[in-house]
């Protein structure tokens, strides 16, 4: 059950100010060209690049804006880019954990909201009753999904479909549609939103050290190759004897727990917890986990990857901005034609690999 | 439909329920919602409520009859909602040349977005959800770039706002072209070949293939007959509001679709699908919302049922393991 699944720069990635990588450029280029006559060094070569793609695409769209933009290599603008990308990288982490399962979470955003107005509620209470409660409710609605999906045997994508209308639907109705404020009581939430630490922006320390830990486990402890299996064979992993159900409830639940975490810092950083938060999140997430190049259909990628598809979004949105006059609906468009491309040269890739292999 | 539920063996006793079929559930689960509420809310089962019942269910059926075909083939359609804004949009800038010009735009321009989607899906084999979902992002930011750069534009035709809010005797026009298009959806899944081909496309790809199915045009007509309903609704929606809002026309239209189409008994993974099933579940939907909205509960609390009925219709349905 060992997978080679941890895909490029693994989790300090995201300490590490990605203007700075100082790799040659021929690098990443020199990766697809075909040799003649070698097909086994043109698989490796191909699944190379399905593997490293995203790696190779972060770096040209960096290089490409150091040299573009002025303003893009600036430690202030990547600070930035990296702060504004936290929550969704930790929504995102909790993603990929779940997709390698082979299974979605839709409910992120709603889940992301219902933790944030719960952190706000209860920030009267003080910081530490207020993040363990954002905590516990994302943690909770994360591990419902869990036992619905494994016990009541429904898909994943029609319990976490449901879960987000209705953590929507109970985030819009116990606030009456108001946003709740952080009382002041609770000093840690806001420092947790807003902070900053030697410099670096609170969030993205918390991010850092989330898809450190995420890291460690899915390689180096049983569960996380446990999540491994019970993505790439479910049947062949609940016959050897693995207990998949707790598998699954507890990366629901870390999911929930991570979307929650997200909401925590939205709320610190807004100064309140909103019923509207997160709203389409899901679909960011998803859109960052794939082109980091973790696959849908489970048990293969890594968080590694999702740092980079994070990344690369964010960047992207990054240029576009210090382009300025790409309008907003532009942007949706180039994004969701960038996705496009990015998954058909993945799955021609991918087939590629497996038929050499 | 029901044909393929009989075949199905089951025990004798428990489950009374599926003896109706796959749309047993959602079938009693409509009743009972439709009792309950000509008993305790007023005004429910008056004629004027029965026609505001259906002209709100047209658009999430057009949408949802398009759904229903990509599910049973085993995909999803995602980009339904953002469709329905760029069908809107075309309308809205063309509505100066004539509507002989303006409607068939609108709706080729929701079929080009569904045949972008099943080239995808059919012949670079990325999944659908993938796919739909890029479109869903890009489609939306199209939408607004057409739409004049996220102008709200409104429309002032006549004949095109007929299409929303005219009658045709007692019939609202909406309501006529959403059950035209079901009893049309329903010769075609049933009575001819290519609905056998959607079928067997989502139930078995790799026996299709081999049985002479053409699997990838199949695939690739279903979604581009999805992206033509939802142009359709798109349309009915610009109407109604007589006028194109990018930001708002089809908004979540894919979850809601998606939701009557799995309550009504059509399986995610494809190879089943009842066209009944997902007007019952649509009716469900809509029935949930409208008699909320009469009782006062506040919209999130719907949201909250909406979500039940989900899970419990998907659960009395879920196929059991072999």
């Amino acid at each position: 059950m060992e997978h080679q699944g941890q895909i490029g720069g693994s989790g300090p990635a995201l300490a590490v100010p990605p203007g700075a990588a100082g790799t040659p450029p021929t690098h990443g280029a020199g990766g697809g060209v075909p040799v003649p006559r070698a097909p086994a060094f043109r698989s490796k070569a191909a699944s190379m690049l399905q593997r490293q793609g995203a790696v190779v695409a972060l770096i040209i769209v960096c290089i490409f804006g150091a040299i573009r933009y002025e303003p893009f290599a600036t430690p202030e603008n990547l600070l930035n880019v990296l702060r504004q990308n936290s929550m969704l990288g930790l929504v995102a982490l909790g993603m990929t954990m779940v997709i390698l399962t082979g299974g979605i979470d839709l409910s992120v955003g709603s889940v992301l909201a219902v933790a944030g107005i719960t952190t706000a509620w209860l920030s009267p209470q003080g910081t530490a009753v207020a993040l363990l409660g954002g905590l516990a409710a994302g943690a909770v609605l994360g591990a419902l999904n869990g036992v619905l999906i494994t016990r009541a045997g429904i898909q994943p994508f029609i319990v976490t479909l449901a879960m987000m209308i209705a953590a929507r639907g109970a985030a819009l109705g116990a606030t009456d549609e108001n946003s709740v404020h952080v009382d002041r009581a609770a000093k840690g939430i806001m420092w947790l939103g807003r902070g900053k630490v030697v410099g670096i922006p609170v969030p993205v320390l918390l991010a850092a050290l989330a898809f450190l830990a995420g890291w460690v486990v899915l390689r180096y402890t049983r569960f996380g190759r446990y999540v491994y299996a019970a993505g790439d064979h479910q049947d062949a992993a609940r016959l050897l004897g693995l207990k998949v159900d707790r598998v699954l409830i507890a990366t629901y639940a870390i999911s929930g727990a991570l979307a929650g975490l997200a909401g925590i810092v939205l709320a610190g950083r807004l100064g309140a917890g909103q019923p509207v938060a997160g709203n389409g999140w899901e679909l960011d997430a998803i859109a960052a986990v794939v082109v980091g190049g973790t696959l849908l259909s489970g048990g293969q990628g890594g968080v590694g990857a999702t740092v980079v598809g994070v990344l690369l979004l964010g960047i992207i949105f990054n240029l576009f901005n210090l382009e300025g006059t790409i309008t907003p609906w532009w942007q949706g468009v180039l994004r969701g034609i960038f996705l496009l491309g990015v998954v058909v040269v993945q799955s021609r890739l991918q087939r590629r690999a497996a038929k050499a292999a | 439909m029901s044909a393929t539920a009989a075949a199905r063996p089951r025990p004798a006793i428990g489950r009374w329920w599926s003896a109706l079929g796959p749309t047993g559930g959602a079938l009693v689960a409509l009743i009972v919602l439709v009792a309950a509420n000509s008993i305790f809310t007023p005004n429910f089962a008056t004629a004027g409520n029965f026609w505001n019942v259906l002209l709100q269910l047209s658009v999430t059926l057009l949408v949802s009859v398009g759904m229903t075909f990509v599910i049973a083939t085993g995909g999803v359609d995602l980009a339904v909602g953002s469709v329905m804004a760029i069908s809107a949009a075309v309308a809205a800038v063309t509505v100066d040349q004539g509507l002989w010009i303006a409607i068939p735009l609108a709706l080729a321009a929701g079929m080009a977005v569904g045949l972008l989607n099943g080239a995808f899906v059919s012949y670079f084999k990325v999944q659908a959800i993938v796919v739909t979902l890029a479109t869903l992002l890009a489609g939306r930011g199209m939408a607004q770039v057409i739409n004049r750069d996220g102008a709200l534009l409104t429309i002032e035709d006549p004949g095109f706002l007929a299409l929303g809010r005219g009658h045709v005797g007692p019939l609202p026009v909406q309501v006529l072209i959403a059950a035209v298009v079901v009893a049309l959806a329903v010769f075609l899944l049933r009575s001819t070949p290519f609905g056998r081909y959607v079928l067997a496309a989502g139930g078995n790809p790799a026996a299709a293939r081999l049985a002479g199915v053409p699997v990838n045009r199949t695939v690739v007509s279903v979604y581009v007959l999805s992206g033509l309903l939802a142009g359709m609704a798109g349309l009915i929606e610009a109407s109604r509001l007589g006028a194109s809002a990018a930001a708002k026309i089809g908004q979540g239209a894919e979850l809601d679709a998606i939701a009557a189409v799995v309550v009504g008994g059509t399986l995610l993974s494809g190879g089943r699908a009842t066209l009944l099933g997902t007007v019952v579940g649509a009716l469900i939907m809509q029935v949930i919302a409208t008699s909320f909205n009469m009782l006062l509960i506040p919209y999130s609390w719907s949201l909250a049922f909406k979500a039940l009925i989900i899970l419990v219709a998907v659960y009395l349905q879920r196929p059991r393991r072999v």
